[in-house]
């Protein structure tokens, strides 16, 4: 088998698991359906693991063609792969979180008469976010990241007799639309400006139209990479739930906890970062650009964690989560770590899916009950479950030595030695983001798994349960009844999960961000030298025990300990206290209860001009000037005239006969008046 | 010695009490078949004045083409009337407006 063959197959394998579970799924059982799909997924990870130990055993990567799809006017549109390091590595995350999720999918979906059909979408999820990660052209780019965005669609609205995830499904397809204007307008000026869409030609032409200039408006000429560059990233802010576009994501927890682990926290989410990462030849041109990146990011890792601390509902805590830590890489792209933000994006995936998963396997234990409020004390019933939560939180705080931490410090390290002028305020929200983390994690943990028993209370259920679900789920555990440890299916994917989550960090620091693992896909301009002080100083340090054992005297560990020591205070110790400041702070209370009022500005702002204007081109356009006056007006017109018409149709023969020969002897007087002065 | 011109006058005359026949009469449908036929022997009338006046025959010979076409098409109108008379139970020109626009 050459590697042209098994870079075909990767993607290919997965879509074929999707059409068979998909178009066959009435015909084949549940059992087939689940196979067909984790065969395809299995296939595709052994094959991206293999081609990604190909590569590091000095392996050349692949730049290729495999298929025009269309000519226009001299510009080709290939369908072709670019495979090196840094998209083996995703696809390997990539096929390995989607493989978990599909084994997860047996356990936590088993009821659900939706079960091929759900089978068949991660799967085309899988296949559509091999395209995007392995695309070496913006045209597939943008192929890959509308099919993710449209799976991520349909997986929100998988239950789509609920309205909450309608509604959800469609915010977050229409929030997508507007980061892919930019992303596409992107990709227009970067087809206008280099004439090609081929990443190796683009980037090979890069640095020559550094200077370029480009007149939006009359008057002001802007840099071209500037403008390109914030284009390309209002895409990337769409896709991967980027302050202000960031509003989709904690209501895509709608749909089922599996695609919240595979799409919105592990893969689909972080198809943003990995693509300015790929794009670092044109980024580094732009500091402008830079700082705009830092100044979303921090936001972003600052403000979207404060929420997580107000959530009860487990799954919308892990969104803000992921909203945070997304932010966090989004800086470190800003300061020019893009193997950092990268790195942080592996290590990220591994240990969001495990707790979005552990998260779903509570929910399963408590029969769909998501309110933290009404669990506690689970440690003892679902030990599993518990054991790798720990490990997930752990990770997700970065702890010293667990890969959340290698990957989270070197960001915050790296924003601390960027010279960019956004950097001061990202340090400040990256520290701070670090207590914030901390904080939400454990009390979430603390809420779940210790203290008192408050599940069995199943006629109080909390406010993201349903009334109307679709299935037959019931929800909340009745008086008396025992969670219990979830089957092994689901089980075993969080094992799976939490080792790459304690050990990932530790082994790839040193080849990822300091090594040349990624020497041939990211380009860093020599003036951006945060990567390289960080490597000095990781050096210094004495390398990956090294930077672990040194964490204990600095900033972030304290923050963190910090921040689970008062979650343990606040809801173990004294589960007053958060009421009371809760009563204490109203303002702010109910600021961060409505998110920062930002639902409200895009409902009754942007959404309901939008609709205000379309109601004004439908009563007046449509209403009186099209049907009213063109339409209608015609026909009134014609029904006058007719009106005027019809009363010379009396009915009465003489009327007729008397019309007749009136008309005769109009045409014989006629007639004989021109003959009759001849005749003469 | 009658002259060309009494027997067009008399065919005029015969014309114009037709047509009156035809739209003034606000009665009897048969009234108007009897008007169309008066019509046509007014104009048979001019056929034969013209015929006797011109020692032309042909003329003579179209008008016994006219009076079989005018007996068929009586016979066709009556049976027409006869069919609308048990239809409508009527034959009154003035109720018969079902044409009206």
């Amino acid at each position: 088998m050459t590697m042209q063959t098994i870079y075909l197959l990767i993607p290919l394998a997965p879509l074929l698991g999707a059409l068979i579970a998909g178009l066959f799924g009435w015909a084949i059982s549940r059992r087939a359906a689940h196979v067909v799909t984790i065969a395809g997924v299995g296939i595709s990870f052994l094959l991206s693991a293999y081609v990604l130990k190909t590569l590091l055993s000095g392996g050349d990567s692949f730049n290729g063609s495999v298929y025009t799809w269309l000519t226009v006017a001299g510009l080709e549109f290939n369908v072709g792969f670019l495979v090196d390091r840094l998209s083996a590595m995703m696809m390997c995350v990539v096929t390995f979180v989607s493989l978990m999720v599909h084994v997860y999918t047996i356990g936590y979906m088993h009821e659900d008469p939706g079960y091929a059909r759900f089978f068949s979408y991660i799967s085309l999820f899988t296949f559509s976010m091999l395209m995007l990660v392995m695309s070496n052209n913006f045209v597939q780019l943008f192929f890959g990241w509308e099919a993710v965005g449209l799976v991520s669609y349909l997986l929100i609205g998988f239950w789509f007799k609920r309205p909450t995830a309608i509604f959800a499904n469609m915010k977050a397809f229409l929030i997508n639309r507007v980061g892919d204007f930019g992303f596409l307008l992107g990709i227009g000026l970067v087809l206008a400006h280099f004439g090609s869409l081929d990443y190796a030609e683009v980037f090979k032409a890069a640095p020559s139209v550094q200077e370029a200039t480009i007149t939006l408006f009359p008057g002001h000429a802007w840099s071209l990479m500037t403008v390109t560059c914030v284009l390309l990233f209002i895409g990337a802010m769409g896709k991967s739930a980027q302050f202000p576009l960031h509003v989709w994501l904690p209501d895509s927890m709608e749909g089922p906890t599996p695609i919240s682990a595979l799409i919105h926290a592990a893969t689909m989410v972080t198809a943003g970062i990995f693509m300015v990462a790929r794009m670092s030849p044109l980024f580094e041109l732009s500091d402008a650009a830079l700082n705009f990146i830092l100044v979303i990011g921090s936001i972003t890792a600052l403000f979207m964690g404060l929420l997580g601390i107000i959530q009860n509902d487990i799954k919308r805590v892990v969104a803000y989560s992921t909203l945070s830590q997304l932010g966090y890489m989004t800086v470190a792209l800003g300061a020019s770590a893009y193997q950092a933000g990268v790195f942080h994006l592996m290590t990220h995936a591994f240990f969001k899916a495990l707790l979005f998963l552990a998260a779903g396997s509570v929910i399963m234990g408590l029969h769909h009950d998501q309110d933290i409020r009404n669990m506690g004390g689970l440690r003892k019933y679902m030990p599993i479950t518990w054991i790798t939560s720990l490990i997930g939180s752990l990770a997700l705080i970065g702890t010293p030595f667990l890969s959340g931490f290698y990957s989270k410090d070197s960001i915050i390290e790296a924003v601390h030695f960027s010279k960019l002028p956004a950097a001061g305020f990202a340090y400040f929200a990256v520290m701070a983001g670090v207590f914030v983390t901390a904080f939400y994690s454990f009390r979430m943990y603390f809420l779940v798994f210790h203290g008192k028993e408050r599940f069995g209370k199943a006629s109080h259920h909390g406010d993201h349960t349903d009334e109307e679900e679709a299935t037959d789920h019931h929800h909340g555990l009745t008086p008396g009844q025992k969670p219990h440890e979830s089957p092994w299916v689901i089980t075993l994917p969080l094992v799976l999960l939490a080792i790459p989550s304690v050990i990932i960090g530790a082994v790839e620091i040193e080849p990822m961000l300091f090594g040349d693992f990624f020497s041939d896909a990211i380009l860093i301009s020599g003036n951006h030298e945060a990567m390289a002080k960080l490597g000095e100083v990781f050096r210094l340090h004495g390398g990956v025990t090294g930077m672990g054992t040194h964490a204990f005297i600095t900033l972030p560990f304290w923050l963190a300990l910090a921040g689970v020591a008062l979650a343990w205070f606040f809801y173990l110790k004294r589960p007053d206290i958060p009421s009371a400041i809760r009563k204490a702070a109203g303002p702010l209370y109910s600021l961060m209860e409505n998110k920062y009022y930002m639902d409200h500005l895009y409902i009754n702002g942007f959404a309901a001009a939008g609709r205000g204007i379309g109601v004004i081109f439908w009563k007046l356009g449509d209403t009186i000037l099209i049907d009213g006056l063109l339409v209608n007006g015609s026909a009134k017109v014609v029904e006058f005239g007719a009106g005027l018409v019809r009363r010379i149709q009396t009915g009465y023969l003489y009327h007729y006969a008397f019309a007749m020969i009136v008309g005769a002897i109009i045409l014989l007087s006629w007639w004989l008046g021109g003959i009759l002065p001849a005749l003469r | 010695m009658l002259s060309l011109t009494h027997y067009l006058g008399l065919g005029a005359v015969l014309f114009s009490i037709s047509v009156f026949g035809i739209f003034m009469n606000r009665k009897n449908l048969i009234v108007m078949l009897m008007a169309i036929e008066l019509m046509l022997l007014a104009v048979n009338m001019n056929f034969v004045a013209f015929s006797q006046f011109m020692g032309d025959l042909h003329g003579q010979i179209f008008v016994f083409f006219i009076l079989t076409v005018a007996a068929a098409e009586s016979a066709i109108g009556l049976a027409i009337l006869v069919v609308l008379f048990r239809n409508l139970r009527s034959v009154e020109v003035e109720q018969l407006d079902s044409l009206k626009g």
